[in-house]
């Protein structure tokens, strides 16, 4: 990581790579400096921040009943499967045209693209975890006369939280990855907005200010993300 | 408190794994009758449709003709009269020790001060004092499946059934298992019917050993073992005349069987075993969506 960082101080400083294009690290530290002193990266922060989580809890909120639906009754997957199929590979942001028609170009339509992008992995893994549950933990519960609502809540839903982690942590890098290439694609303010403005006006120091900047972002959700797994999952033999 | 088990003429068909296949018949007219207090094993030629009987008794399927009796009542689901072991523990992993052995207690509606009181009394009784705040993954198989005999205790059921529940374990642990489950049985009095698939097993513990059929399993006949000075540290039962008598018995009775059993095969008979794996698999998913 040092090593990185460093190169990226001395290749540019050594004209080995034109300055301008690519300025050495402590300029792009000192533009980060002053964009966060300014206020300015704090507000497309904010901006950004908003329409991620929102859409990333929206998905949440709608994937995860979605999924285990999806799981527990085999039917019902398998009459939604070649749908699902469809939908789960189409390129969330050949989308965004259509979430624009629909709702405009402002925050719903950002936000909407964000949950649909987040919807499938969320989805997926719930579905795959409640149709994978230990059939034979299922019999166990059923000898102790439990019915299947306690079944449920008692085997089928403790055993999918791993997976359904997992799901959520996918969900997270993709929303910000579909959210950062659609505020290149349109928007007055969010990170995405604030890169591409940057490279408009040449500010390049500024530009790999706000790259840094979601590498960071991503970095700290997902962390933020593997210490509550850890939280809920401590039954777990230890894995890396 | 103890029960009788009885069963009657049953029969259990499974449909043919392709549409339009003939049923595959696991058991097949099986009579067979556990008193209250006895400890019966059971023990036949793989696939000879010993689990599909033990699901029977614990009410997980129903019988396609025949009945089974547990106290002269017709079992029509599962109970908590009942507890099953099963031979890969079934413990919940995301649960500690206590947890699991609670589980049954959550079932009856025991109050939660109650529970732990007495989880933490038959983790007691299978020598895991101490060992409650352990997630199962922090025990040695044997130590994972008496967490499972505690638990199918603790909910204090007439009839134990065990599916083969020492085979995952190592020789010298499933020893001291089975010395262990005799004192359970002597201090509890339970009705116990232990499926095995291993002979001596079957003759080490039971006071009488039925031997089933190969598929259709029906009782072949029952081997009368009669006592032995089992559990006691300083006789080697295994190698007394009587335990030697006994097993060369069943032996000589399930010999015949697996040798029938083999010449199926050689015909070019599915093979036994995989079919019952698919057999259950399948009544597990329908059963999920009950």
């Amino acid at each position: 990581m040092i090593a990185f960082l460093a190169v990226w101080e001395v290749v540019p400083r050594l004209g080995l790579v034109d300055r301008v294009f690519l300025p050495p690290f402590s300029e792009v530290l000192a533009a980060w400096w002053q964009l966060a002193v300014s206020g300015e990266l704090g507000e497309h922060l904010g901006a950004s921040l908003v329409r991620a989580l929102g859409g990333l809890v929206l998905a949440v909120v709608v994937a995860i009943p979605l999924g285990i639906a999806l799981g527990w009754y085999r039917p019902v997957a398998e009459a939604l499967n070649p749908l699902l199929e469809i939908f789960r590979n189409t390129a969330a942001l050949a989308l965004l045209p259509v979430f624009v028609l629909l709702l405009g170009l402002g925050e719903s339509s950002k936000i909407a693209l964000v949950m649909f992008a987040c919807s499938w992995p969320i989805l997926l893994n719930t579905a795959s975890a409640v149709r994978t549950v230990d059939p034979l933990l299922v019999r166990s519960a059923r000898s102790l006369g439990f019915g299947a609502g306690a079944v449920f809540r008692k085997v089928v839903l403790p055993s999918t939280v791993p997976t359904l982690f997992t799901g959520v942590r996918l969900a997270a890098a993709v929303s910000l990855l579909v959210l950062v290439a659609a505020e290149m694609a349109g928007a007055n303010a969010g990170l995405g907005y604030l890169i591409t403005a940057a490279q408009f006006n040449v500010e390049v120091p500024q530009m790999y200010a706000g790259i840094l900047t979601i590498s960071l972002l991503g970095l700290a959700i997902n962390q933020l993300l593997v210490v509550l797994e850890r939280r809920v999952s401590r039954w777990r033999p230890a894995t890396g | 408190m103890s029960s009788s088990i009885r069963f009657e003429h049953v029969a259990r068909r499974f449909p043919g794994r392709e549409a339009g296949a003939p049923p595959v018949t696991a058991l097949d007219d099986l009579d067979l009758e556990v008193a209250a207090g006895e400890l019966v094993t059971l023990v036949g030629p793989s696939g000879c449709g010993k689990s599909t009987l033990l699901d029977l008794v614990a009410g997980l399927s129903s019988p396609s003709s025949g009945r089974v009796l547990v106290d002269d009542r017709e079992v029509t689901g599962p109970g908590l009269d009942r507890g099953v072991v099963f031979q890969q523990y079934a413990l919940l992993p995301w649960r500690t020790a206590r947890a699991n052995v609670e589980l049954g207690l959550e079932a009856n509606g025991t109050p939660r001060r109650e529970r732990a009181e007495r989880a933490r009394e038959y983790l007691d009784l299978v020598g895991l004092a101490g060992f409650e705040r352990h997630y199962p993954h922090e025990l040695s198989g044997g130590m994972t499946q008496r967490v499972a005999i505690a638990r199918s205790l603790a909910f204090d059921p007439a009839v134990l059934l065990m599916d083969e529940p020492f085979a995952a374990l190592d020789a010298q642990t499933r020893e001291t298992l089975q010395d262990e489950l005799l004192r359970i049985w002597g201090r509890t009095g339970k009705t116990i019917l232990f499926i095995t698939h291993g002979i001596d097993e079957a003759v080490y513990l039971g006071r009488r050993v039925a031997v089933l059929t190969a598929r259709p399993g029906r009782v072949k006949g029952i081997v009368e073992v009669g006592d032995l000075p089992r559990g006691d540290p300083d006789t080697d039962v295994r190698s007394s005349p009587e335990f030697a008598r006994a097993r060369h018995r069943v032996w000589t009775s399930l010999r015949g069987e697996t040798k029938r059993q083999g010449e199926h095969a050689d015909r070019g008979a599915r093979p036994v075993k995989a079919e019952t794996q698919h057999d259950r698999t399948q009544e597990a998913r329908v059963d999920q969506h009950a």
